[in-house]
Parts: structure tokens; C-alpha cells; sequence
């Protein structure tokens, strides 16, 4: 018996292997990597019963097509792109985002465009059976650093899979696409915006910013007003974060992410606050930000606020429900245990559920 | 104490002990590093060590700035400004010109010989000031003042892995292939990355290194020994 995994059988344009991060290692050089969209990867691992940090592929632009080679794998795609699944002798048939889907051997699962943000993330139930390096599976492509080489996926590449068999259970849904909010990027000034003008500061945070061409991993130029800085753009060089925004002596700020290099040298303005970079991580070239000053501690509680509504979020994933409204198999069941089905909300416990938890903001 | 703490939103902040580029100014920031490396405080994800201030990186899930903060300010009191010692390390270099692209006109503008400025390169022991722009790359000074020349205005898109390579008062080894804009002098043999090492990078912040010359024969034989993965890198390290 072979080992169980999916296979590439046509790579798309850039999918790779992420978790949520490399850390540790920064003090050798080594990016922290990680997915730009940790909420969205945290949400689909949670639709397959994994632990929030588990490796699953980062798809960019467009997505690959994966053969099933076990017996069955549960698999879940958070963010918005098209997919469908294959079958040998029947036609392809569309499949929804933000959901499990139990595929058997042999299915073809085929994922599509990413359009409306830059990410989307494919988890498997169990995960991927892959080495982790210096306690990560996240892949850092520049230097070939992670699993599979640190590279992307390609052709005929076999994503080795921990369960040979989906676990017991029926699939799940999110209640709605995760809600990510809108309005201004909230920053923290600093490090070094005492290296700015005043006038820089204040353009800095009420400018609209377009995100550039060059936009990758490592992070995104933005075009718009140019920032002064009070002398040199130099500094010794000192940290970096994701979300730390550099900008060099021609004013441009460019917007640091996970694959940023640890160390810099340039003066930063101001840092995204860490409840906003899954916004930031999904924008792409064209797309249009401004930015908003909180202080530290308020940036500290709206990230409270969110890690409870990803919370939420989760208490609220639901057996799915058929397109119809009704499944006569979940019916039936649901009539053998309780003997009452409000049928119209299809399963009276998780409604109750909901209501509890609150619905998504 | 002149410590100064600046902002990098709610996931980290710095930790400065200056404002320039100097031993004492680093073995501060090297001595707190260790500290706090020690002290392991709840919600503390690393910290990393840069020429003048440690960056201490936490996480807002967990933990707060200012528990974070008080715990960092609790080792300050105690932290000195004498970390251990690093290993010192013997590193080969082949100033070939081949190597070496930019030897020539950095030793003419410098007004040196080529030979002065390699005999000046290889007489002093660097200290590793920091790691950062690549996984291993590491930031090494001082370079004698005679060999001061600020970056090449022009980046080169390609620096070979191994370039062993000057700018300002600092001197490196490109760990990978990248672009760069130091001015190339040689190569080492030896690689500063090895993802099959059980700590892929060789050098650590807080080290020393001596460039050790080897001509183009030598040079050949440890690339070779290396390839086959016959070399012990380790075997670099020199006795304290």
C-alpha cells in the first residue's frame, strides 16, 4: 500500500505549504514566513478537526489540481475562489468555499482563481505528513527554506497525508465567509516616526495608498504621497516585523510581510496592528489602503475582540445543509433522536448554538 | 540607565541601548538577549539582537506590552554588559580575482594595493554584531578604517553564494545567492548555511571570525570536500 497523499496534477500559479510561522530563529536570519491570512488558514483547519496551527497550502492566484490517492480525505477551502471536483465518468461538478468536502480516491479536486484577495487556504483533515524545519512546515521560497525544498507546489509534487481515510462524521460549513472589516489599516507609530516630519506623519495617516506592482510575500510597495524624513532614511539596522512599514529615501512606504527579511535598515513609520494583518495579508496589486493611529493598549483589546469573534466563528460551524434547505438523511436521524425537527432552521440544537454565540459581526 | 523603548505595534518593541554601531553599545544588547533567553517570560516569543537594540517580539494573544515590558525591564536591572563569550571562528577566503570583482578598483580608490588591502582584511579578528537580510548573513565589523567605502551605488542583481564582501566598517560572506551591493574581495569554500547541520548557520551574533587566505588550489579542495559532504565545518571553530 502506497502512502496516502494528494498529487499534483497541474500546479497552479503559486500554492505553497504554510503555518502560522517560523518563529524563534529570527536571531539567525531566518524569516518568520508564515500564512498571509492566518485567519482564514485557523478557520479552515477548524473545518476539518485540526489544531488552529496546522500547515495547509497557500493558494496565490490561481490553484492546483490535486488527485486523491488514499481511500478518502476530508478537505476544506477558506477564502474566495472557485473549485470542483472530478470524478472518473461523471462531469465535473462545482464545490462551495468555506466548507469540508469528504473526496474519495481517485476524485480530482480542482481549485480555481483566487479573486478578491490575494490567499486562500486548503487544509486536510490530519494534516500534511510533512518534516517540519526548526519546528515549522512554513515555506520561505526565496532560500529554498521548508517543506517540499521550499518550493511551490509542481507538477507530480505528492503532498504525503497523515490519515489514509477521512475521519468519521459528516462535513461541516462556516455560517458565512469570515467578516474581516473594513475602513482604515489600524497602526501603531514607531518604531522610528520620530524620524519623520510632521507633515510626513500627518500624510502618512490620512493619504489613500495603492498597492503596487511589486507585491509578493515579502511585502507591498505603495504608490501615493511621498514621506519626508527629518534627516537620513538610514538607521543602524534593527527589527522587523510583519506589518512593519519601511519607507526608504525616495518616500514610498512599503508594508512588510511574512517573509519579510528579520533585520532592516531603513526608518519606519508605524507598525499594523496584529488584528489587521489578515486584511493586509489579502490585499493585492491595485487594491487601495489608508491607515488610522491606535495606541498600543487599544490595539491590544481589538485583538481580544477578534480572537473572540474567530472563537465564535468556530462554536458556529454547522453540518452542512443541503442546497434543497432540507436533508432527508439528517431528518430522518434527527427525528430517530429527538423526535421534534424544526424544519426550516433543519437542526434545532445548532440554532440554538447560534444564538448564543452570536451571529458574525 | 540610557535605555530607550521604541514601538513595533502590539506584537513587538525595541530595547536601545544607542545610537551607533559599537562594542559596548552591543554587549548590552547581547547581555539582555541572554537574559531574557533565560528567563523565558509567559508570552515572550524571541528576542533578536541587532547592532544597538534587542527586539523583543511577544504575543498580544497571550500576554501584554506591559507585562512584557516589566519583565524585560526586571532583567535590565540585573543585566550587565559582559555576555559569554562566542566561538571564534577560522574562516578560509580565497581573495582570487576571479573571486574578488571588485578588488581592484576598491584597493585603487582606497589607495592601497591589492595585497595591502588583503594582508589589512585578513589581520583582524570581526565581531558578529548581528545576523538579518538572509538566514545566516552575518554583520561583522570592524574593518580596519583604511578599507572604509560605503556600499557600490549600483546593487549587483547576483552576488555568488560565499562572496566574501566589504561595506562601511562592516565585512560579510553571503550565506546564498542574492542580489547585494558590497563590494565582492573573495570567496569562502565553506558554506555559512547548511539546512542539513543540525544549526543550519554557522555563525551566531556574538561571535568572532578570522579570515584565514587559501589560494585557488586549497580553495578547490575544501568546495570539493564540502560538496561531498565530507567537511566538518565544525572543525572551523577554533579553541576560546
Amino acid at each position: 500500500m502506497s502512502t496516502p497523499c494528494l498529487t499534483v496534477v497541474r500546479p497552479g500559479l503559486f500554492a505553497t505549504i504554510q503555518d502560522l510561522g517560523r518563529f524563534g530563529h529570527q536571531e539567525l536570519g531566518m524569516p518568520v514566513a508564515g500564512a498571509l491570512d492566518p485567519i482564514a488558514l485557523r478557520l479552515a483547519n477548524a473545518l476539518v478537526g485540526n489544531p488552529a496551527g496546522t500547515a495547509g497550502v497557500e493558494i496565490a492566484l490561481l490553484g492546483p489540481a490535486l488527485k486523491v490517492e488514499a481511500d478518502s480525505v476530508r478537505v476544506a477551502v477558506v477564502g474566495p475562489m472557485a473549485l470542483s471536483v472530478e470524478r472518473e465518468g461523471a462531469s465535473p461538478q462545482p464545490l462551495e468555499p468555506h466548507r469540508s468536502h469528504t473526496l474519495t480516491r481517485g476524485d480530482v479536486l480542482k481549485l480555481g482563481a483566487v479573486t478578491g484577495a490575494a490567499v486562500a487556504y486548503l487544509t486536510v483533515a490530519g494534516g500534511f505528513a510533512l518534516e517540519p524545519f526548526l519546528g515549522s512546515l512554513s515555506t520561505y521560497v526565496r532560500a529554498g527554506i521548508g517543506p517540499l525544498g521550499g518550493k511551490p507546489l509542481g507538477d507530480g509534487t505528492r503532498l504525503p497525508l497523515n490519515r489514509d481515510t477521512a475521519p468519521p462524521g459528516t462535513d461541516v460549513e462556516l455560517t458565512e465567509p469570515p467578516d474581516y472589516g473594513g475602513g482604515p489599516v489600524r497602526v501603531v507609530l514607531g518604531p522610528q516616526e520620530d524620524r519623520f516630519t510632521a507633515v510626513a506623519v500627518e500624510t502618512f495617516l490620512s493619504a489613500t495608498y495603492r498597492v503596487g506592482k511589486d507585491a509578493d510575500r515579502m511585502g507591498l510597495r505603495l504608490e501615493g504621497p511621498t514621506l519626508a524624513h527629518t534627516g537620513s532614511a538610514d538607521i543602524p539596522s534593527d527589527g522587523l516585523v510583519t506589518g512593519s512599514i519601511q519607507v526608504p529615501g525616495n518616500g514610498q512606504p512599503i508594508l512588510l510581510l511574512n517573509d519579510h527579511q528579520t533585520a532592516g535598515g531603513y526608518a519606519k513609520i508605524a507598525t499594523v496592528i496584529s488584528a489587521d494583518l489578515p486584511r493586509v495579508g489579502r490585499l493585492s496589486p491595485g487594491g487601495a489602503l489608508s491607515f488610522r493611529a491606535v495606541t498600543v493598549e487599544e490595539a491590544e483589546a481589538i485583538r481580544r475582540r477578534q480572537e473572540q469573534t474567530i472563537a465564535a466563528w468556530v462554536r458556529a460551524i454547522r453540518p452542512v445543509r443541503p442546497a434543497g434547505g432540507v436533508d432527508l438523511e439528517a431528518l430522518y436521524a434527527e427525528n430517530l433522536v429527538s423526535g421534534v425537527v424544526d424544519i426550516v432552521n433543519g437542526n434545532g440544537d445548532i440554532l440554538n448554538q447560534e444564538q448564543m454565540c452570536g451571529r458574525a459581526p | 540607565m540610557d535605555v530607550r523603548f521604541t514601538t513595533a505595534g502590539d506584537t513587538a518593541f525595541n530595547v536601545e541601548f544607542g545610537e551607533g554601531i559599537d562594542r559596548p553599545t552591543n554587549a548590552r544588547v547581547m547581555a539582555l538577549h541572554a537574559r531574557l533567553k533565560a528567563a523565558a517570560p509567559p508570552g515572550l516569543v524571541e528576542t533578536v539582537p541587532t547592532f544597538r537594540s534587542l527586539q523583543v517580539v511577544y504575543d498580544p494573544a497571550a500576554t501584554s506590552r506591559r507585562e512584557v515590558q516589566a519583565a524585560v525591564e526586571a532583567e535590565l536591572a540585573h543585566a550587565g554588559d559582559a555576555p559569554a563569550d562566542g566561538s571564534l571562528w577560522r574562516l578560509p577566503v580565497c581573495y582570487d580575482p576571479e573571486f574578488g570583482p571588485d578588488l581592484a578598483e576598491l584597493s585603487a580608490s582606497l589607495g592601497l594595493s591589492a595585497d595591502r588591502l588583503i594582508d589589512l582584511h585578513g589581520s583582524t579578528e570581526y565581531f558578529v554584531y548581528m545576523l538579518g537580510f538572509m538566514p545566516g548573513f552575518a554583520y561583522m565589523g570592524d574593518l580596519p578604517g583604511k578599507l572604509e567605502k560605503p556600499r557600490r551605488s549600483e546593487p549587483r542583481v547576483r552576488v555568488p553564494a560565499g562572496s566574501v564582501a566589504t561595506a562601511g566598517r562592516l565585512t560579510t560572506v553571503y550565506p546564498w545567492e542574492s542580489p547585494g551591493g558590497w563590494h565582492l574581495i573573495g570567496r569562502c569554500p565553506v558554506p555559512l548555511y547548511d539546512g542539513a547541520r543540525p544549526s543550519p548557520v554557522l555563525l551566531s551574533a556574538g561571535d568572532r571570525v578570522r579570515f584565514e587566505a587559501v589560494d585557488r588550489a586549497r580553495f578547490d579542495a575544501l568546495a570539493a570536500e564540502t560538496a561531498a559532504g565530507r567537511f566538518d565545518a565544525d572543525t572551523l571553530r577554533a579553541a576560546p
